[in-house]
């Protein structure tokens, strides 16, 4: 069963040639990590996925429906997507933020009821920034503002999550709290897709991994198969090691041999 | 905000500071006309002579303002959350522009004074259309683009009024000068500006929800369940109307529709289903008092009430800008 499928798709990203077009399967539980190195397309892919840039070729299909067939609010109230950046045109305040995840769900004339004020509530403490509510956003630190919109999207109560980055200017701390989140979610039968630039992260939270080249080729599957050092290296351009700390994998850049460096002094 | 809300009280508070400024702007003129002989006029009594003055002068002249005032404050508000900029007003798309070319274009050609209103709506008209099909470009309009191509314009309908200004003989010109500032002397009927006005109100109210999510950037509303580019153009068309109507009523008053959105921010939040009423009542208690300013500071010379917003709203926005953080 899967929730989120992808036919043949090639993101759209100017300049590039096709690479080979990404046929990916996602499941309710699943928990996928989207590596690769800078300007690779993790976001345009993400953005694709959730229907908000149109695809080079191919198609995305949400439980079997294709996107561009469904209503925006129709997809909205099944998936969500966390951006890694954001805009505030006007200021808001942190529990209007939050109550802004539940737009999907009421008519244009319903104001938002008692349980959506209940859920915006329930996102920002598991967010752990109750303590927010009545600030404005804009007078927030870049973490505390991460955390109100991955609260947004959890006040919409989605069973896809898109999330790009998602431990942007978090600290270790709130950076594990949200994984555990995500990770509680899937459990709950939500699927989870993220694009993350920390290969310890993903190594240590997904559990299938999605490499992106900057070619456009591309090969996926489930995470312990993806963790290959000389794979990963490839990815990056860049030599790794591997250490395993308490059984989970560890990658750091390797430390090139002395004198093997030309742009050394 | 849900929970405990100042909304119901803060739009009765705008309801009732309207209601007043229309009663002063009954009473206050060359014949004041106080509390009980206003209630005699209104209730079919009264002197033949003050009904005469109240129901054919001050009161069309009254509703006409308070009309203008709400369809400039609606337009303000409605054009910042389009454009994502606070500091955008109803004429920064270069329609005041395109109905002063028009309603000037007119009254140079000599046209009686019905058809100036006519004149300035179809300048407007035509000024919208071009702004949003020149703004089209390579790939649709952003707010960027739709802002820069509107202040191009703007400056180039600028240069077509000097253009006619110099053309014009000498006694039209103050009639124009007085046009281009804004004036409600030359209000005909406040009909038209009220029938544009009631609809637009109650159609903004289910649409507030959808642009406060807006107001947080198109993508983020469309991951939000939001039709962006619909709701773009309704508020687009919507609040050209409504500016459209307000110079052909007025001509270009200035700074109600940049002012009053603004300052309710300021005081309300930026709760758009609050601050789209709020900006209607308020924009329209305003120019109904600046126009009986306009009216009562220099009797009996008249002012164009465009002086006296100006005047009244450069330095609160400056000092709200100053102000702010």
């Amino acid at each position: 069963m899967t929730v989120l499928t992808t036919q043949d798709l090639v993101i759209d990203i100017p300049g590039r040639a096709d690479g080979r077009p990404l046929t990916l399967r996602v499941a309710p539980g699943q928990r996928w990590g989207v590596l690769g190195p800078n300007g690779v397309g993790k976001t345009t892919l993400l953005h694709t996925l959730a229907g908000l840039r149109a695809p080079r070729a191919g198609r995305v299909l949400l439980d079997d429906t294709p996107l561009e067939a469904l209503k925006r609010k129709r997809v909205a109230q099944r998936l969500a997507l966390v951006f890694q950046d954001r805009q505030d045109g006007f200021p808001a305040t942190v529990l209007e933020t939050a109550l802004i995840g539940r737009h999907p769900f009421l008519a244009p004339w319903r104001r938002e009821g008692a349980e959506d004020l209940l859920l915006a509530r329930e996102a920002l403490a598991a967010l752990a920034v109750s303590h927010l509510a009545d600030r404005l956003v804009t007078t927030l630190s870049g973490g505390e503002r991460q955390r109100v919109a991955i609260a947004t999207a959890l006040a919409q109560t989605p069973s896809v999550w898109l999330a790009d980055e998602p431990t942007n200017h978090l600290d270790l701390h709130h950076q594990v709290a949200v994984m555990k989140l995500l990770r509680e979610r899937a459990g709950r039968g939500a699927a989870v897709v993220m694009g993350l630039h920390d290969l310890n992260l993903a190594a240590r939270w997904c559990d299938h991994l999605l490499l992106l080249y900057p070619d456009g080729q591309h090969c996926f599957g489930p995470a312990e198969a993806m963790l290959e050092p000389t794979a990963l290296a490839r990815l990056y351009g860049q030599p790794l090691t591997m250490a395993r700390v308490g059984g989970a994998p560890v990658f750091v850049p390797a430390d090139p041999a002395p004198g093997a460096s030309d742009d050394r002094p | 905000m849900p929970g405990v809300s100042p909304r119901p009280l803060a739009l009765a508070l705008l309801a009732l500071a309207g209601a007043l400024a229309v009663a002063l702007s009954l009473a206050v003129g060359s014949v004041p006309i106080h509390g009980a002989e206003l209630w005699a006029v209104f209730t079919g009594g009264g002197d033949p002579l003050h009904r005469e003055l109240l129901l054919s002068l001050r009161l069309p002249r009254a509703l006409a303002a308070f009309a203008t005032g709400g369809l400039l404050g609606l337009a303000g508000a409605l054009m910042q959350v389009l454009l994502r900029n606070p500091l955008a007003d109803p004429y920064v798309l270069g329609l005041s522009g395109g109905a002063a070319v028009g309603a000037l274009g007119a009254m140079l050609l000599g046209a009686a004074a019905v058809w100036v209103p006519g004149a300035a709506f179809v300048g407007a008209l035509l000024s919208t259309v071009l702004v949003f099909g020149l703004a089209q470009g390579v790939g649709g309009w952003t707010p960027t683009r739709l802002l820069l191509t509107g202040v191009v314009v703007a400056a180039g309908w600028g240069a077509v009024v000097t253009f006619l200004l110099t053309l014009s003989p000498a006694e039209r010109l103050p009639g124009m000068l007085y046009w281009l500032m804004g004036d409600l002397s030359y209000a005909r009927s406040p009909w038209p500006a009220w029938l544009l006005l009631v609809p637009a109100a109650l159609l903004v109210v289910p649409l507030g929800r959808g642009l406060n999510v807006l107001a947080r950037g198109p993508l983020l509303a469309a991951s939000l369940g939001v039709a962006v580019r619909p709701l773009e153009i309704t508020v687009y068309v919507l609040a050209s109307a409504l500016t459209a109507m307000a110079v052909s009523t007025a001509g270009s008053v200035g700074f109600v529709g940049l002012v009053v959105p603004h300052m309710l921010r300021l005081a309300l939040g930026n709760d758009q289903r609050l601050i789209l009423p709020a900006s209607v009542l308020a924009g329209g208690a305003l120019l109904t008092l600046a126009d009986t300013l306009a009216r009562t500071l220099l009797a009996p010379q008249q002012l164009p009430v465009g002086v006296i917003t100006a005047l009244l709203g450069v330095p609160t926005f400056l000092l709200l800008l100053y102000r702010s953080r």
